[in-house]
């Protein structure tokens, strides 16, 4: 057993932690939030260069990287300086799936000349990925879509957007799910900002011309592949984030001063602090636990696992370092703030608490109950 | 025991909805119900339809032109307001001055300002916290000294909820430097038009402005805006708290947010059926739910009591801390119920920028009220020091 990360990956770590606090200082994040695109075109350019996209691709897709724990050491750090850009949707997500189904395009993805947005979750299918109810029809220079798509991330700056819709099966049935790729001009649509940082929008498909990536019917697996590794890098960067909020939180602490003496002097605010750092650990072993399963058997049983537990602490974090910090603690400026906006979103995307507590079930009821790391 | 209201009291119930079913426009409580803050004009109708009926001040004294109602029918017209989604009464005139002025003000200060509270004509915010006097107000520094006729104050308020309204606040100012730090605090009157006093907005997390800055330099007061004695303003000041400290449960708000939040788990869908109908979600929905029908019992229990001529200790503490923490978990629910219709960043700011709201209109505000809630356990006394008033006066700790 090692969980040290190797000479290259402590590397990258190091060099992108650099590179993102200074990209990340308060005038660069108030810069990147106030972006049409909703992040800084020279920020992203960086990351492109240092070959932060192609951290997240194998060696025989373009790529230096790929694995689970490659993802979740990068998208710690993005979370650590409270990054905006959208490596999710570009990177993981979309570059996922072309990776998968139109793998010669990945070049433009990886030096970060090409935007992608994935425009799959619809109005009342909340989290159940297999629910699609667009659909294709097949004309005769390719393919048709119509249907409704929701708060499809990223949308401000992509190039091209990734659809799902039905060319066969029903509700949540998988099969018959199918992959389609749609050029901006042919969308219309008006972006919005996100809370916490990034853009969104809804997406009307009437008739919008589209052509198929993959087999007919069959996306459902690469969908649930890339998902699986979405859902790892939001929990990553929600750990990043949620030791960047211990850190202030603690810094607050040991200065802030009322009656005479620094606040960490109360017990009760000790003992608290303590519990917050007990769970940020817990999350830390449940991200461990799905970056090594993210590719194997037990990918499902981890993604559920590790996005309840990662959910709940959030949820203990944001509150409780709101709560120490007093007054200060919600308003816009101080950093704070932005942490506390982006990780209280974590549960809204890729599922929440409830989804996955809910899907945890499913997956152990009858089996034997093992331990973490192994199982 | 008996869990009903009196006949007396059923019948002023009756009147109170009565008169909300008449008097209490639609655009007001739509407003509400989307989560969306008054306006000033919004504060400003709601106050005189009130005032009309002599309902403003349901604590004042008749003699002062209040309705002198006892406690229960207080807590019966806030619940009922309350839980239609009215707007709150602003409390710094109605609910926090007043009472000082009448207990501790001069006659000419009751004459003068008492009916323009009740008329509209003054809007008063309270200045006491400052930003190195939060939880311990007593080290607060902001100082006036006297000069002639007039003190001189210098120094700077923070969190002064709904001051870019206000033309007056209430400010406890240092006066002396001798003794405890409770000894030689003034409560001063001022208005906001002298030269010298400046207000700075305070955006919030969910890019609302509710809250300012406010800056003295050399601003010059009449002595007459000085209440009662001088050095004697930490005693009013505990005496307004406890006034501040009504409606502090919050039941009417905590209904009307759990039915909002029925009806968006009725709404959404989940796996093919209602979100209402997935049991783990409806199981932290029914938590709350039991724990606000006993915390309401648990406030007509000191309801009654107040109105019997007890006045509340630590319960009103325990009330503050179980009443905030139930809304914030029936904010929280709220959110997580609007699922991916929780990201879009729906500010309370772009409300007049005609924009359509993005999704359900049920989800728009979801977001911006959770994260701008949390201060409902920071502000009028944090949860911990609640915490701390309970373990000192109930248990001698
Ligand atoms: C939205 C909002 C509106 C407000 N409106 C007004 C207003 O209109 N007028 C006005 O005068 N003020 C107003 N306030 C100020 C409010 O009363 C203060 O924020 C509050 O008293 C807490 O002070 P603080 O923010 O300085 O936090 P601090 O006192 O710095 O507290 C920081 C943390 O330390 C904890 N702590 C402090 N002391 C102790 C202790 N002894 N034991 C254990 N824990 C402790 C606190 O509970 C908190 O968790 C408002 C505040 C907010 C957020």
């Amino acid at each position: 057993m090692n969980f040290e990360w190797t000479d290259e990956q402590r590397m990258l770590q190091d060099g992108l932690r650099r590179y993102l606090s200074d990209a990340y200082d308060a005038t660069g994040r108030k810069a990147a939030r106030e972006a049409d695109r909703g992040f800084s075109a020279e920020t992203w350019a960086g990351l492109a260069e240092m070959g932060v996209v192609g951290a997240l691709f194998s060696e025989d897709q373009g790529g230096f990287g790929g694995s689970g724990f490659d993802l979740a050491l990068v998208f710690e750090e993005m979370g650590r300086a409270g990054a905006v850009d959208p490596l999710i949707d570009t990177g993981v997500l979309g570059g996922g799936l072309l990776a998968t189904f139109e793998p010669d395009t990945l070049e433009g993805v990886i030096a970060g000349e090409t935007h992608l947005a994935l425009a799959h979750a619809e109005p009342g299918a909340r989290y159940e990925l297999a629910r699609v109810a667009a659909t294709a029809e097949r004309d005769e220079g390719g393919w048709r879509l119509s249907g409704r798509k929701a708060v499809v991330a990223n949308a401000a700056a992509a190039d091209r957007f990734l659809v799902t819709a039905r060319t066969g099966g029903a509700g949540a049935d998988p099969d018959g799910i199918s992959l389609f790729a749609v050029e901006r001009g042919a969308l219309d649509f008006r972006p919005y900002p996100v809370v916490g940082g990034g853009t969104a929008a809804e997406l009307s498909l009437d008739g919008t011309p589209a052509t198929l990536l993959g087999p007919e019917g069959g996306a459902y697996p690469a969908l649930a592949a890339v998902h699986a590794r979405a859902t790892l890098a939001v929990c990553a960067e929600a750990l990043g984030m949620m030791e960047a909020v211990r850190d202030l939180t603690g810094d607050y602490l040991r200065t802030r001063k009322q009656f005479g003496q620094p606040i960490g002097k109360f017990q009760v605010l000790q003992h608290r602090m303590a519990d917050v750092l007990i769970e940020i650990e817990q999350a830390r072993s449940a991200v461990i636990n799905l970056a090594g399963n993210v590719d194997g058997d037990a990918r499902d049983l981890h993604v559920a696992a590790a996005k309840n537990l990662v959910g709940h602490v959030a949820r203990l974090v944001v509150e409780e370092a709101i709560q120490m910090h007093g007054g200060i603690g919600v308003t816009e400026e101080y950093d704070l703030g932005h942490y506390a906006r982006r990780l209280s979103m974590v549960d809204h995307r890729f599922g929440d608490t409830i989804h996955h507590l809910e899907r945890f079930i499913a997956l152990t009821r009858d089996a034997a109950p093992l331990e973490g790391a192994a199982r | 025991m008996n869990l009903e209201y009196s006949d007396e009291h059923k019948a002023f119930r009756d009147d109170v909805c009565r008169f909300l079913d008449e008097k209490l426009p639609e655009h007001l409580t739509d407003r509400g119900r989307r989560g969306r803050a008054p306006s000033k004009a919004e504060h400003e109708e709601w106050h005189a339809i009130l005032h009309e009926q002599g309902w403003l001040a349901g604590n004042w004294p008749r003699e002062f032109g209040g309705a002198g109602w006892d406690a229960v029918q207080r807590h019966i017209f806030e619940t009922e307001t309350t839980a239609r989604g009215a707007p709150r009464i602003v409390p710094f005139g109605v609910a926090m001055l007043g009472p000082v002025l009448q207990k501790f003000g001069s006659k000419a200060q009751q004459d003068h300002y008492l009916p323009r509270i009740l008329d509209g004509t003054d809007w008063w915010c309270q200045g006491y916290s400052e930003p190195g006097a939060g939880s311990d107000l007593a080290s607060l520094r902001c100082e006036a000294v006297r000069d002639g006729d007039h003190y001189v104050v210098n120094g700077q308020k923070t969190w002064t909820t709904l001051g870019q309204y206000a033309d007056h606040i209430f400010c406890l100012v240092r006066t002396s430097k001798e003794g405890k730090p409770q000894e030689g605090i003034s409560f001063l009157l001022i208005d906001m038009a002298t030269p010298g006093v400046e207000v700075r907005p305070i955006v919030l997390i969910d890019g609302s402005v509710e809250v300012n800055e406010v800056w003295f330099s050399d601003v010059r007061v009449p002595v007459e805006n000085l209440v009662g004695e001088e050095n004697k303003g930490w005693t009013y000041a505990k005496y307004l708290l406890t006034h501040e400290r009504t409606n502090i449960a919050g039941v009417g708000f905590a209904s009307a947010g759990l039915a909002a939040l029925k009806r968006i788990a009725r709404a959404e869908q989940d796996g093919g059926r209602p979100l209402a109908e997935n049991p783990h979600f409806a199981a932290r929905v029914a938590r709350v739910e039991i724990d606000l029908m006993a915390m309401a019992t648990t406030n007509l229990r000191v309801v009654s009591a107040a109105a019997g001529g007890q006045a509340p200790g630590a319960e009103s503490s325990m009330l503050k801390i179980k009443g905030t923490v139930i809304r914030q978990e029936i904010n929280a629910l709220a959110k997580t119920a609007a699922g991916p219709y929780a990201l879009p960043f729906q500010s309370e700011a772009v409300e007049g920028t005609n924009e359509e709201p993005v999704g359900p209109d049920y989800a728009a505000r979801v977001t911006g009220q959770y994260l701008n809630n949390r201060k409902l356990s920071i502000y009028g006394g944090s949860n911990e020091v609640q915490r701390q008033i309970i373990a000192k006066t109930m248990l001698g700790l």
